[in-house]
């Protein structure tokens, strides 16, 4: 019973849409203002925060995004060995 | 450390297939690291060099993209049940302190001999702690598969049972990983290790892993796990400590993560999957080639050191290349052997939940 509602369970589009839209959009202002990016991220001193903060948006939304992309292909953990105790 | 300025106008400029081989390249890492807890790093800083990034911007640009993609790696398999916070935690702070005195050996290695030397020093590190670590997991995971007894729960080691078994009062602390009380002290040699290996040769798992599971008594599949742990706490202080000085490469660092967020995800979803032997396989493997490639380039720094006759310019190219090309073998590799230990895990899942199917209706 368990199984079949496994495989009935709905797969997370919307979800996956929307983390890839703000994904695909960061990547496009990370390459669309890369002279910005140079000048600013490489100043040293108060400016290093700019790519520690940058690096955990990117794995917020992108992480967020690369999850749901495996779920939506089907690529799930096994049902079977949750815990590792 | 680098002016700024200086720095900013060394970042490459990104061509579409600059952008695409960084983003496949951390894919392939991001898999092995989501198996493993570690690994990608030893291609991914020679792997930007050989693309016109200065070594500094390269090291420090691949630990901007370690610790988002360590964060996102644990916290997947936090879900499995398979990391211990507190132990990774506490690893990661000595590894931290590792990763700074490493990084203090190898600017004093590089001021007394000059760039042969510091090549050189990470070499013969590479090739010592590679061969031993390696051929030690390699030679424990096939003796568990010729015992049969790879589907069992994993033996803690004597050593381990030993470390358990001291008490040393004010230092104790229970690990969920180990289920038993460790004293804080012996996570201290352990960590630092890490973390100047990790500042050495850019993979510290290769011998926090093993640590944890030989020394300490932890499972390897929450080893690998808790590697995770530690490759955040130790990425995001080795970033910050670069970014300070404007070394990262925010640009370079987001393709990699890019690329190894989509294996890192794969990767952990890999681990439950396959038996805990696995994780020993693919990281030995990966150690013992590895091991070859920095081998080939010994004599190439003895002989720039003059220690050695010296080696004609075109050698010394074929000894660069081929050294290279063994790395991406040794992580393609070790990818490959992740996917299809995943695949098979799948395929015996699918047929047993079919059969007790047919089971159920008859």
């Amino acid at each position: 019973m368990a199984d079949v509602m496994q495989r009935t369970k709905k797969k997370p589009f919307g979800m996956a849409i929307l983390f890839g839209i703000i994904s695909i959009g960061l990547y496009i202002a990370l390459l669309g203002n890369q002279d910005i990016l140079n000048d600013n991220f490489a100043k040293g001193g108060w400016f290093a925060f700019l790519p520690i903060v940058t690096a955990f948006v990117f794995s917020y939304f992108h992480g967020n995004f690369t999850g749901y992309f495996w779920t939506i292909l089907g690529v799930e953990a096994s049902k079977k060995k949750k815990e590792v105790k | 450390m680098h002016d700024f300025a200086q720095t900013a106008s060394n970042f490459i400029n990104l061509d579409a297939v600059t952008l695409i081989y960084l983003f496949l390249v951390g894919f392939v890492g991001g898999l092995v690291s989501g198996f493993i807890g570690s690994g990608g790093a030893f291609v991914l800083t020679p792997g930007m060099m050989s693309l016109g990034v200065p070594g500094l911007v390269a090291v420090a640009s691949n630990m901007c993209h370690k610790f988002p993609k360590a964060l996102v790696g644990s916290l997947k398999r936090a879900k499995y049940g398979q990391v211990d916070v507190k132990l990774g935690i506490v690893l990661g702070i000595s590894a931290e302190a590792g990763v700074l005195y490493g990084a203090h050996i190898q600017e004093n290695i590089k001021k007394t001999f000059g760039d042969a030397g510091s090549n050189l020093y990470v070499s013969v590190a590479f090739v010592v702690i590679l061969a031993v670590v390696g051929i030690f997991i390699l030679k424990d995971a096939w003796k568990t598969y010729r015992s049969g007894t790879a589907h069992e729960e994993e033996k803690v080691t004597k050593l381990a049972l030993w470390v358990q078994s001291i008490n040393i009062p004010g230092t104790m602390v229970y690990f969920k990983s180990l289920n038993a009380r460790i004293s804080i002290l012996f996570t201290i040699p352990l960590g630092f290790a890490t973390g100047m290996l990790a500042a050495t040769i850019a993979v510290g798992g290769f011998i926090g892993v093993p640590a944890m599971i030989y020394v300490l008594g932890a499972p390897s599949l929450m080893a690998s796990a808790t590697e995770l742990v530690i490759a955040f706490v130790m990425g995001l202080g080795g970033s910050f400590k670069y970014a300070l000085h404007g070394m990262v490469d925010i640009r370079l660092a987001m393709i990699i993560l890019g690329g190894s967020l989509f294996g890192i995800q794969l990767g952990a979803i890999g681990t439950t999957y396959v038996k805990p032997f696995m994780i020993k396989v693919v990281m030995g493997v990966i150690m013992v080639i590895v091991l070859f490639s920095r081998g080939l380039m010994v004599p190439v720094y003895l002989s720039q050191l003059g220690l050695i006759e010296v080696i004609a310019e075109d050698t010394v190219k074929m000894l660069k290349i081929t050294s290279f090309a063994i790395m991406i073998f040794a992580l393609a590799l070790g990818a490959f052997i992740v996917l299809r230990a995943m695949w098979q895990g799948r395929k015996a899942e699918k047929l047993a939940s079919q059969e007790s199917l047919v089971h159920s209706k008859a």
